[in-house]
């Protein structure tokens, strides 16, 4: 399964690995807990890595618990995907002014990005990456943020009970899409390295070779991991769009609160909405854009009606563009298995039930 | 600055009220670096911004000339929504921004040498408007043209003087539909279908250019296919919300297609397994 050239590092090497980042002129964004979620953020010390940190998670459930264990990674993802870091919740697209004369002027507001490096990237969050990469792919503002990240992944180990990375292809281990993978075991890590700025990361670290009982730990514990989790159910991509009469749509949408947690929580959800914010001195405003979901109110206004005024028709557009049009769209399905919008939806809706009911119906007629 | 995703200032030079709540802006772009701009196609769309309000897509109208010969951009906007009604308020000597051209017009090398029948539904039907005046303005390119306006009432009908001149040029037809006709109306009571029916077509040889609401236009493009049009013959222009006008923001989709990118403008057979379809 892995090209790359596997190294040992001890558990110690992880204040190494962030000095060396740091040194590099990184700012270091990392996994801690906050309000009790799992979270990235600014990461200065090894000491506020979630040490211990496991969780347990259902449908509209979520639950950090501390263990005695060493290790900084035994969590499967929190809310947060690596998403703002690349296609930020607000910014503004551009300026305008109004001259004298009342013509107009317009500013760009594209600025240089620092250099982030990121630490604890799932293997289903990178694979959502890739497919925000194809969708923004001509996007300057994410093209801009994008330019200037160093991911650093770790496979994960410890998936929730409502994760099906494995089953989408995405996961649990990290395959492709990063600068450096970590395969965390008991006393340390496996290193591995995808890309030149990756590799010169590496070569200041304290690596060992990799012993053939650290190798067959990490493919044990990758193996428990694919078997922890559940399986995407059999349905057409292609017949979801015609399953419009179905009364599943009815019984969702009676649960359904059309909040759009499932939408912010996920990793590859990319719609937005573009609004106007004028300065108080009347003379400027900003064009901005901010994360839209198919569940908001105004997604599908045009020009005095909406077409989809209630959450039967929202929830199957998200469903089905999520699971069906996304593979015309991009080759594939926008679902990458984290399973975050089943334990972030506030009455516990299971995305896999529903499809699996739609998998054994016919299509309308 | 050349970046695309930026809006470059347009002068007003002149507004049209055309009906109670329709408006056309005659616009002037200030800055000629810009005009690459015009090279818009009828079919396609601008987004048009109010200062401090907004943007809203508008379909191309026409491109016409003032007195000094200077290119004029035209846009005809129904006021419904805050933006519409914003732009609305706006006078001759007032500025706006233009971010432009966007998506994909109608098909107009494939038309060339065919009958063109151009259909269209509802109020303001700009992007078919924009079809026929570059038919005429390229006459010689184009075999018969036929022109099938519909509206609801027949006070609703844009633009009539042109039509009435369209109606008197050689090797063209020009059939008008009320749903509900005042006293006076010299055209057909009924739907735009039953004047299909009685179109003199060559199928074989005719491009159908199709606007209006998505019944309409479904309901058009099969009798056409009925009466032996290919279905790729047949192209609609397909409205949604559009933001980004990029194909980024996600509000347009429409199925897998985002109609600000893949459309307006499209083949039927692209869309004939989702037309009617609720809520895509």
């Amino acid at each position: 399964m892995l090209t790359q050239e596997q190294h040992y590092m001890p558990r110690t090497g992880m204040v190494t690995l962030l000095t060396e980042l740091q040194q590099r002129g990184y700012e270091v964004i990392g996994p801690g807990v906050q309000d009790g979620a799992i979270v990235f953020h600014p990461l200065t010390q090894v000491d506020s890595l979630p040490q211990g940190i496991e969780q347990t998670q259902q449908p509209g459930h979520y639950r950090l618990h501390q263990t005695e264990s060493a290790r900084y990674f035994s969590w499967a993802n929190g809310p947060q995907a690596l998403k703002p870091l690349t296609f930020a919740p607000r910014e503004t697209l551009w300026r305008s002014e109004q001259n004298a004369d009342g013509s107009l002027r317009f500013t760009e507001t594209l600025a240089d990005r620092s250099l982030t490096a990121v630490i604890g990237i799932r293997g289903c969050d990178l694979a959502a990456l890739a497919l925000q990469e194809q969708h923004f792919a001509e996007d300057p503002y994410y093209r801009q943020r994008r330019a200037n990240l160093l991911l650093i992944a770790v496979d994960c180990s410890h998936p929730a009970d409502t994760c099906f990375c494995a089953s989408t292809g995405d996961g649990p281990g990290a395959d492709r899409g990063y600068d450096i993978a970590l395969t965390e075991l008991d006393d340390g890590y496996l290193v591995r390295a995808n890309s030149e700025p990756g590799k010169a990361v590496l070569a200041a670290l304290p690596l060992e070779a990799a012993s053939q009982k650290h190798l067959e730990q990490a493919d044990d514990q990758h193996r428990h991991a694919r078997q922890q989790q559940r399986q995407l159910p059999r349905f057409d991509p292609e017949r979801l769009i015609h399953q419009g009469q179905s009364a599943v749509w009815e019984a969702v949408a009676d649960r359904c609160l059309s909040c759009g947690n499932c939408t912010s929580v996920c990793p590859s959800c990319f719609c937005f909405s573009e609004q106007e914010v004028p300065e108080l001195d009347g003379q400027t405003s900003s064009h901005q854009r901010q994360w839209d979901s198919c569940f908001s109110e105004g997604h599908s206004y045009i020009h005095g009606h909406r077409f989809r005024p209630d959450t039967r028709g929202r929830y199957r557009q998200w469903l089905t563009h999520k699971f069906g049009s996304w593979v015309e769209q991009y080759g594939r399905s926008g679902c990458t298995g984290c399973g975050r919008c089943i334990s972030w939806c506030p009455v516990g809706i299971d995305p896999l039930e529903i499809l699996e009911q739609l998998g054994q119906e016919g299509t309308d007629e | 600055m050349n970046n695309p995703a930026l809006p470059t200032n347009a002068l007003i030079l002149n507004r049209i009220q055309e009906t109670e709540d329709i408006f056309t802006l005659q616009l002037r772009l200030t800055d000629p670096r810009q005009h690459w701009r015009l090279e818009i196609q009828p079919g396609q769309f601008n987004m048009l911004y109010r200062f401090g309000v907004g943007e809203i897509p508008i379909s191309f109208k026409a491109i016409s000339q003032d007195e000094a010969g200077e290119p004029v951009l035209e846009h005809t906007i129904r006021s419904v929504g805050r933006v519409s009604r914003a732009l609305a308020d706006l006078k001759p000597g007032s500025h706006i921004g233009l971010r432009g051209p966007f998506g994909q017009g109608w098909p107009l090398r494939r038309a060339e040498h065919q009958d063109l029948c151009v259909v269209t539904g509802g109020l303001g039907c700009a992007p078919a408007v924009s079809i026929i005046e570059h038919a005429f303005a390229n006459r010689d390119r184009y075999g018969h043209i036929h022109i099938i306006q519909g509206v609801k009432h027949s006070a609703d009908l844009l633009w009539r003087s042109r039509y009435e001149f369209w109606a008197q040029q050689p090797d063209t037809t020009v059939m008008m539909a009320a749903d509900v006709a005042a006293p006076g109306w010299p055209w057909y009571s009924g739907r735009v279908t039953e004047l299909i029916k009685r179109l003199p077509l060559k199928p074989e040889r005719t491009l159908v250019c199709c606007c209006g609401p998505e019944p309409m236009m479904q309901a058009s493009a099969e009798q056409l296919i009925r009466q032996q049009v290919p279905p790729d013959a047949i192209w609609l222009s397909m409205e949604r919300n559009m933001q980004c006008a990029s194909g980024h923001c996600g509000h347009c989709q429409f199925g897998a297609d985002f109609i600000c990118r893949d459309g307006p403008v499209m083949p039927y057979p692209r869309l004939r397994d989702r037309l009617g379809l609720e809520g895509i």
